[in-house]
């Protein structure tokens, strides 16, 4: 259920710009990892490498080895469809589809994998899904009613619902509570500290305390100026990150003093 | 002082919003007066047929049986021109917007849009002197071997020139209006719901199915009922392609008649009741619009929960 991921001297780049240059990190399963950084660092372009989601953007190519469980996602014969349907992915503005009910939506990835699932099996993993994303009691008794009609925080656990249907091996969250207000951002938050349990969770927060709150390990990405590439400048345990980190940067960001 | 500041106007401003509004005003009304008149003019000029002796109309037995034939050719005509253009459509309009490389995607599109450019009459001398000759070949194929089946009943018309033929004509006629619209709607669905479905490993075609088509649906429907409008109401084609007559289940005989064409072949000569006769079938053809239209609306609001609009 849950895999380890090593990057290896990753580059990435949108056709000929290099956005994120030489990135070597190594995420645990079972863990929850969080990637701070300044705004347009390349940490969110990195982490839709991770599942080959770059790939949507016409030129975005990278360069280097991302080792999932020791599997390269890039090798020649992987199709990123494979990757994808094993690496979850959450938004930064919840995108349940808006034409399907709330118990379409959960089984939405469920029936591109395996097209035929009893209803008694649907049943379950709607139940078990919702549950999961602590959802199942606010919308049990509306199951059929459209996914649209949730309030923002309530949306986006309907998608974190609709990833961990599917048993990803990895969940990777891309400013998940940067649309939402400050009490659905805590129950994504507690959500996450449940998630790790079972999966490998990677999240893009802008947000420092919920890094600090939520993550085992930080990484902090910076650039050294407009059009240079972005950069892994340190990665370690979050008490360290955030205490006493060993990079100057770090230290001036995670402070406030810039960024 | 102080209320002096809220109470003083920018006049400017203000002038304009009015005068702004009053022109949105006077243009939604014109549309409908337009309407309106177009409305009572039918019924004025039709209203002689109601009271006149059903063996004065043509044919010798009364209005309904005069128009019955001609409605049934016009909705056949338009069904046969929609069940072609509508997947067609779709699947070019889906070409363009998530297949084709995006620099040949544009040219591709101001092709299409050329094609709703072309004067119907050109269509109609395309479908006369070009595709009926064709298509005959065909036709006498489609009696032998497909004969038992009532829409290819034999015998086949030599000249090709057919309510088949004429339902092609149409569609083509009909297949730009639903290609741009369809395309426009396409390139309209969010990113988000896109991603959000590749991001759980669907392939370029499941994601079309899951986020592309329901949120496109009620356009489609909208440009399905456009261009349905243009068949129904297409009159110079199907007059040059059709060789009219009486009503026939089969598609590749010689027979059948639209309202438009009726309308158009018989209008130069017609006088006193045949002019009202021919008004009064135009007057049918506004009803079958309209009713097309409600139904259509109705099916889209049917949806509306989950149209994705709230």
């Amino acid at each position: 259920m849950s895999k380890r991921i090593d990057v290896k001297d990753l580059n990435v780049y949108y056709s000929k710009f290099l956005a994120v240059e030489g990135v070597n990190i190594e995420i645990k399963p079972r863990s929850v990892t969080a990637f701070i950084g300044p705004s347009g660092c390349g940490k969110s372009t990195f982490l839709r490498t991770l599942n080959r989601m770059h790939e949507v953007i016409p030129g975005a190519r990278v360069e280097g080895e991302v080792l999932l469980d020791g599997d390269n996602l890039y090798d020649q014969n992987v199709d990123p469809v494979t990757v994808r349907s094993q690496i979850g992915m959450v938004f930064q503005r919840p995108n349940p589809f808006p034409t399907m009910s709330i118990r379409d939506n959960v089984l939405a990835g469920v029936k591109l994998n395996n097209k035929r699932i009893s209803k008694s099996d649907a049943d379950n993993l709607v139940e078990k899904s919702l549950s999961g994303a602590n959802l199942w009691n606010e919308v049990k008794d509306r199951l059929d009613r459209p996914g649209s009609g949730l309030s923002g925080g309530q949306q986006q656990r309907l998608c974190i619902a609709r990833a961990i249907a599917v048993s990803p091996e990895v969940i990777l969250m891309d400013e998940p509570c940067s649309a939402l207000d400050p009490i659905s951002t805590l129950a994504i938050e507690d959500l996450i500290n449940e998630l790790k349990n079972d999966y490998t969770v990677v999240i893009v927060t802008h947000n420092m305390q919920q890094a600090a709150r939520v993550s085992d390990k930080t990484a902090f990405f910076n650039i050294a100026g407009t059009g240079k590439p972005g950069k892994l400048i340190e990665y370690g345990e979050t008490a360290t990150i955030f205490s006493k980190p060993s990079v100057k940067a770090t230290e001036d960001y995670v402070s406030g003093r810039f960024g | 002082m102080s209320t002096t500041t809220l109470t003083e106007t920018r006049g400017a401003g203000q002038s304009g919003d009015k005068i702004f509004s009053g022109a949105t005003l006077a243009a939604g009304c014109l549309i409908l007066a337009v309407l309106f008149s177009v409305a009572v003019f039918l019924l004025v000029q039709a209203l002689p047929v109601a009271s006149a002796d059903p063996a004065e109309i043509t044919g010798g037995a009364g209005f309904t049986t005069y128009i019955f034939p001609i409605v049934i050719g016009t909705i056949v005509a338009a069904a046969i021109a929609l069940l072609i253009a509508t997947p067609l459509g779709i699947g070019v309009a889906l070409f363009i917007s998530h297949y084709a490389p995006r620099r040949f995607a544009q040219g591709f599109g101001y092709v299409i849009d050329l094609l709703a450019a072309i004067p119907s009459v050109v269509y109609g001398a395309w479908g006369y002197a070009v595709l009926a000759p064709e298509l005959a070949k065909g036709y006498a194929w489609l009696a032998k071997n497909l004969g038992w089946i009532p829409i290819f009943e034999g015998p086949a018309s030599q000249t090709g020139r057919t309510m088949l033929t004429a339902g092609i004509v149409l569609a083509v006629m009909v297949l730009p209006i639903i290609t741009s619209l369809s395309r426009e709607i396409f390139l309209q669905t969010p990113n988000l719901h896109e991603e959000a479905a590749l991001a759980m490993g669907a392939t370029r075609w499941e994601m079309i199915r899951m986020a592309v088509l329901p949120f496109a649906r009620p356009g489609i429907i909208s440009a399905a009922m456009l261009g349905l409008g243009r068949a129904l109401g297409e009159t110079m084609a199907v007059a040059l392609v059709l060789s009219g007559g009486a009503l026939s289940a089969s598609l590749i005989a010689s027979g059948n008649q639209t309202i438009a064409a009726e309308i158009a072949l018989n209008f130069p000569e017609a006088f006193g009741l045949r002019l009202s006769e021919l008004i009064a079938a135009g007057l049918v053809l506004f009803v079958i619009t309209l009713a097309v239209n409600m139904v259509a609306r109705w099916i889209i609001t049917r949806h509306k929960e989950f149209s994705g609009a709230n």
